[in-house]
């Protein structure tokens, strides 16, 4: 049987069936449901168990899954892979996303699709290991040197897990692009219901395949790829290179007409891209902009304050990058104050700042103790 | 009326000359290689090199006609990892040099051989980093200076052989660009190796290499390792002392275990005659 045949019957298996899982799990199943058949990681909590459990089912479905010596070996087998016709995808935790950076970079600058989960812990350094946190959401946008735009998807329930783990590497076909899951020790952990989707209901991008003669790295704003063994010499580098993947290192023009087409690959698309969760009424005189897990204590000070009496719109980002600024443009119009709970000393209230001159108040947390309802509500009734 | 050479359909044409160095060792290594696929009838569109950061990375990239993946530095051997799991029927061929895969990528290179996967490596080791202008490398000969130890290397140099057999090669030898003939052998030997076949060129680079040692023509650089080399077999009758400033060439190693490629498959299998279990 080939690899889509017993993938078929697999999740023909699962399929409708409602389950206690955790969230890691959820994002390895998510990869299963997504076409993946090849996986390289290494131990690091509090991800190990997406590894674990894709050792266990996905030589069931003809893929492969090795740990490798390191995380900068494992995202360069993913990458390898990848350009060898897999869809591959790596999962780590910060101090493995810190070692992986330089390979995020020559995925983004070899147009390779692939995924990386981040489930991010408390640092800096080993910081507290198995602690969750949400420190690493400006290192997945700008942790790789150079120009970039980048993808990154935070869900906030074990359920969304396994849709934004499929969501991760559709957009890694459509846009040749690495995609990042910023999930979280919080969310990697919990346990909670599943339902297992209908794999007939999930739609998948196709790799896009270049026809004989098409340029693999230019031409189009997003070309087709090719594979390896496909006898078309393809040269791929992470050096600056004209269309047709031969190195050009030296001309101006070469590198801004790529780098450029990278960047906008993304950056032209992000509306099509960007995701939110909205609960706005009508009159709201503040506003609650939450994310990942941190979402979830946030959403419950909302209600709270809202049967209070309190004025207050909800807004979740899913896709942290690209970053939503017309939603938080729109919703700087309405609303007076913004406030933003979020496990880290305030990354994502900054970015928020950029797009509003309404007062943007940071609800910061770390130490590993996500905010509770309480923390967060005691604020915003202010 | 001029004639093409004959291996010249190996080669990207439309991008020559190649950028090495005059006296670079590295065009030769290019020239075996090109006779051992031509020997051994390969199709290059079953090759795909990897290759790293370092003038030995130009060897293959761009200039040799096959799928190419030029990568980070010191990783060539983790992306090779990745491309020969999903097309192990490829030869999927590494040419990097001492800096890249004995130094910054030395961890890949002794967990691959401890894997026995089957990828083809030629570790061309010019004895310093020579790109970047000079530095001291893991190959330096004790002693010698270096833009970065210029009152001489304070530390020992690797045997690459060695290692790649303590942690388990399939194959390993050892020439230098003197032996043409010995390594186009054993070139063709790890090509068609099932397991992690490594071979070490000792090449010479008359340049950054050549001015810290007083050697500046490639000529110098063959007389010595002619009369430098000693054969493995001599080697193993003379004593610690002779063999002081000797190049042992040779080939080291040759025996199968299983591939890793295939072990990975006997676990799909295996694994496809259990029941399915959904999460516990």
């Amino acid at each position: 049987m080939s690899h889509s045949e017993v993938r078929q019957k697999y999740l023909n298996q699962l399929s409708g069936k409602t389950l206690f899982m955790q969230g890691d799990a959820a994002c390895a199943y998510g990869a299963i449901y997504a076409g993946c058949n090849f996986f390289a990681g290494y131990p690091i909590t509090p991800a190990s168990e997406i590894a674990e459990l894709l050792a266990l089912e996905l030589p069931k479905v003809d893929g492969y899954c090795l740990q490798m010596e390191d995380e900068i070996a494992s995202l360069a087998a993913v990458i390898g892979a990848a350009w060898s016709g897999a869809k591959s995808m790596t999962a780590t935790s910060g101090p493995g996303f810190s070692l992986m950076q330089e390979c995020i970079g020559y995925a983004i600058m070899t147009e390779t699709p692939c995924v990386i989960i981040d489930v991010q812990r408390s640092g800096p350094a080993t910081g507290q290991a198995t602690k969750p946190a949400q420190g690493d959401v400006m290192q997945a946008r700008w942790g790789t040197h150079g120009d970039h735009e980048i993808i990154a998807i935070a869900p906030n329930s074990v359920q969304e897990c396994l849709l934004a783990t499929i969501e991760c590497f559709n957009l890694a076909e459509e846009f040749r692009n690495p995609v990042i899951l910023l999930t979280d020790g919080e969310i990697g952990h919990l346990r909670e219901k599943i339902v297992m989707p209908d794999p007939d209901d999930i739609k998948l991008t196709p790799r896009r395949i270049a026809n004989k003669g098409e340029a693999i790295f230019g031409g189009n704003l997003i070309p087709s790829m090719v594979e390896f063994g496909m006898g078309t010499f393809v040269h791929v580098t992470g050096s600056t290179h004209k269309e047709s993947g031969m190195r050009d290192v030296e001309t101006q023009s070469v590198h801004e007409k790529l780098v450029t087409r990278i960047y906008n690959k993304i950056d032209s698309n992000r509306e099509k891209i960007i995701r939110v969760e909205k609960d706005y009424i009508g009159d709201a005189e503040h506003g609650v902009v939450s994310y990942g897990a941190t979402s979830r204590p946030a959403r419950g000070a909302v209600i709270r304050a809202r049967k209070e009496g309190k004025k207050i719109d909800f807004l979740r980002l899913i896709t942290v990058w690209p970053f939503a600024g017309n939603e938080i443009r729109e919703l700087g119009r309405r609303v007076k104050k913004i406030f933003v709970p979020e496990m880290n000393l305030g990354q994502v209230s900054r970015e928020i700042q950029r797009f509003t001159d309404c007062q943007v108040i940071s609800i910061p947390k770390i130490g590993g103790i996500p905010h509770s309802i309480d923390e967060i509500y005691k604020v915003i009734r202010e | 009326m001029s004639k093409k050479h004959p291996l010249l359909k190996y080669l990207r044409e439309e991008i020559l000359p190649t950028v090495f160095c005059p006296g670079c060792g590295g065009g030769t290594v290019l020239n075996v290689y090109a006779r051992a696929i031509n020997e051994l009838g390969i199709d290059p569109r079953d090759i795909v090199s990897v290759t790293g950061i370092g003038c030995s990375s130009w060897i293959p990239s761009p200039y040799y006609k096959a799928d190419t993946l030029h990568v980070l530095h010191g990783r060539a051997i983790a992306f090779a990892t990745g491309v020969k799991i999903i097309k192990p029927d490829m030869k999927v061929v590494v040419i990097a040099g001492d800096g890249d895969i004995g130094a910054i990528g030395g961890n890949h290179l002794i967990h691959a051989a401890r894997r026995n996967i089957g990828l083809t490596i030629f570790l061309v080791n010019n004895s310093i980093y020579a790109m970047t202008g000079g530095q001291v490398a893991p190959s330096t000969p004790q002693g010698v200076p270096t833009t970065t130890t210029p009152y001489g290397n304070p530390e020992p140099n690797f045997d690459f052989t060695q290692l790649a057999i303590a942690a388990g090669a399939s194959y390993a030898a050892r020439w230098t660009t003197y032996h043409v003939f010995n390594l186009l052998r054993s070139m063709k030997k790890a090509i068609m190796k099932k397991g992690f076949a490594f071979v070490e060129i000792i090449s010479q680079c008359p340049v950054s290499f050549g001015k810290m040692v007083g050697k500046h023509r490639a000529s110098d650089f063959l007389k010595f390792y002619k009369e430098s080399s000693i054969n493995i077999n001599k080697a193993a009758s003379m004593k610690e002392e002779e063999l002081k400033n000797k190049i042992v060439v040779g080939e080291f190693v040759d025996h199968d275990r299983e591939e890793f490629t295939q072990a990975l498959r006997k676990i799909n299998i295996k694994a496809q005659g259990l029941s399915h279990q959904a999460d516990q």
